[in-house]
C-alpha cells in the first residue's frame, strides 16, 4: 500500500507500524512515531494497523533552541 | 539558587544546540558554558539517515539534562502531540512548551498555551512554557500546573535584549516564589546580567551563542555574565535616583574659593 511517510509518498509492504519501521530502515533506531497526527508510542506499534493513505511522522532527537 | 522542578542547577543557563558551526563547536560551547540542561528538539528522520541518532549521541556524551522544545507547534494539538513523543524518546517529563502565534514575531500564542499547559500538567509533564510578560496569563499558567514561568525578553533570535524591563520587573515581584527564566531575545551577556540582576533565576538562549564567531569564548561570557548577575542581585543593589550624590564626604573638605 502506499502511505505518507514524513510528507512523501512511501510503497510498503508491511500491515503494521512496527513493520513499517523495520522495513524502511529504522529498526533500533531512537525514534518517536505518530499516526494521522495521534502519536502511537513504542509499546504500540505491533498492534497498530496501517491503511492505505495514512500519515506516518518519525521523528528524531534534533537540534533545538 | 532557584529549583526547577526539583532541580538546582549551579549555572542557570538554558543553552539551546540549534544553528552551530559543527557539532565540535557545540560541545565546546556547552562544556565551556558549564550549562547543565539544554535544549533539543524533535524533526523528522529520514529511513536512510542517522543525523538523529549522531546528535543525541553527542547530547548523551556531554551528560547534561534535556528540555525538549515543542518549537514550530502552532496548535495545541501539535504542540500536545509533539510533547508526547518527546517524553518517549527523552525519557524526560520536562517539556519546553512553545506554542507560536504570530510568525514574524514568533510571539506565543498565550491562550492556546494555558490549553496545551493545562493538558500537559494533568498528563504527568513538568512544563516549561514560553510565554509574554503579560502578568494575567502567568497567574492562568500556574492555575494550569506549570511551576517554572519562561517570558520572552524580545522575539526569538533577535539579541535585542530585554524589550520590556518594567513588565519583567513586575511580573518577578508579582511572583516572587515561582521559578522565572527569561527564554528568547538575549543577544549579549550583558542582556542576561540585566535579567540575573533583577532577580530572574535562570537565562534560556540559543543564537547569541551559536551564532557568535567564537561560540564556546560567547558561551563562557555568559556564564561569566550570569554569576555576576547572581551575585549582584544578591548583594542588594543600591536604588537609582534622579540627582547627583557626592560619593566623597562634604565635611572637611578645605575652604580654597
Amino acid at each position: 500500500m502506499t502511505l505518507l511517510l514524513n510528507g512523501a509518498p512511501q510503497e510498503i509492504a508491511a500491515t503494521t507500524l512496527a513493520e513499517a519501521l523495520a522495513e524502511l530502515g529504522y529498526a533500533g533506531r531512537i525514534v518517536a512515531t505518530a499516526v494521522n497526527g495521534h502519536f502511537v508510542p513504542a509499546r504500540n506499534r505491533a498492534a497498530t494497523a496501517l491503511n492505505e493513505g495514512d500519515r506516518i511522522e518519525v521523528v528524531a532527537p534534533m537540534q533545538g533552541g | 539558587m532557584a529549583s526547577f522542578y526539583g532541580f538546582e542547577p549551579k549555572n542557570p543557563l538554558f543553552l539551546g544546540t540549534a544553528q552551530y558551526p559543527s557539532p565540535a563547536i557545540l560541545a565546546d560551547a556547552v562544556r565551556r558554558s558549564g550549562a547543565e540542561i539544554v535544549t533539543v528538539s524533535l524533526r523528522r528522520e529520514a529511513a536512510n539517515g542517522g543525523a538523529g541518532q549522531a546528535f543525541w549521541g553527542l547530547i548523551r556524551e556531554l551528560g547534561v539534562r534535556v528540555l525538549p522544545n515543542t518549537a514550530g507547534c502552532h496548535t495545541v494539538k501539535e504542540a500536545v502531540t509533539t510533547a508526547e513523543m518527546a517524553r518517549e524518546v527523552f525519557g524526560t517529563d520536562w517539556i519546553k512548551l512553545e506554542l507560536i502565534g504570530e510568525d514574524d514575531t514568533l510571539q506565543p500564542d498565550v491562550i492556546a498555551l494555558v490549553e496545551a499547559a493545562r493538558i500537559l500538567a494533568d498528563d504527568g509533564f513538568q512544563v516549561f512554557p514560553y510565554t509574554t510578560e503579560d502578568l494575567v496569563v502567568a497567574g492562568r499558567l500556574l492555575d494550569a500546573g506549570c511551576e517554572v514561568l519562561m517570558p520572552w525578553g524580545a522575539p526569538i533570535g533577535s539579541g535585542r535584549g530585554l524589550n520590556n524591563p518594567y513588565g519583567l520587573r513586575s511580573l518577578r515581584q508579582h511572583f516572587p516564589g515561582v521559578p522565572l527564566v527569561v527564554d528568547a531575545g538575549i543577544g549579549l551577556p550583558s542582556h542576561a546580567a540585566q535579567a540575573i540582576e533583577m532577580g530572574y533565576d535562570g537565562i534560556l538562549l540559543n543564537t547569541a551563542v551559536a551564532k557568535a564567531g567564537d561560540p564556546a569564548a560567547m558561551a563562557e561570557a555568559f556564564a561569566l555574565a550570569i554569576r555576576a548577575g547572581r551575585l549582584a542581585f544578591e548583594a542588594q543593589p543600591m536604588e537609582a535616583r534622579d540627582m547627583a550624590a557626592p560619593s566623597t564626604p562634604v565635611m572637611g573638605k578645605a575652604f580654597l574659593a
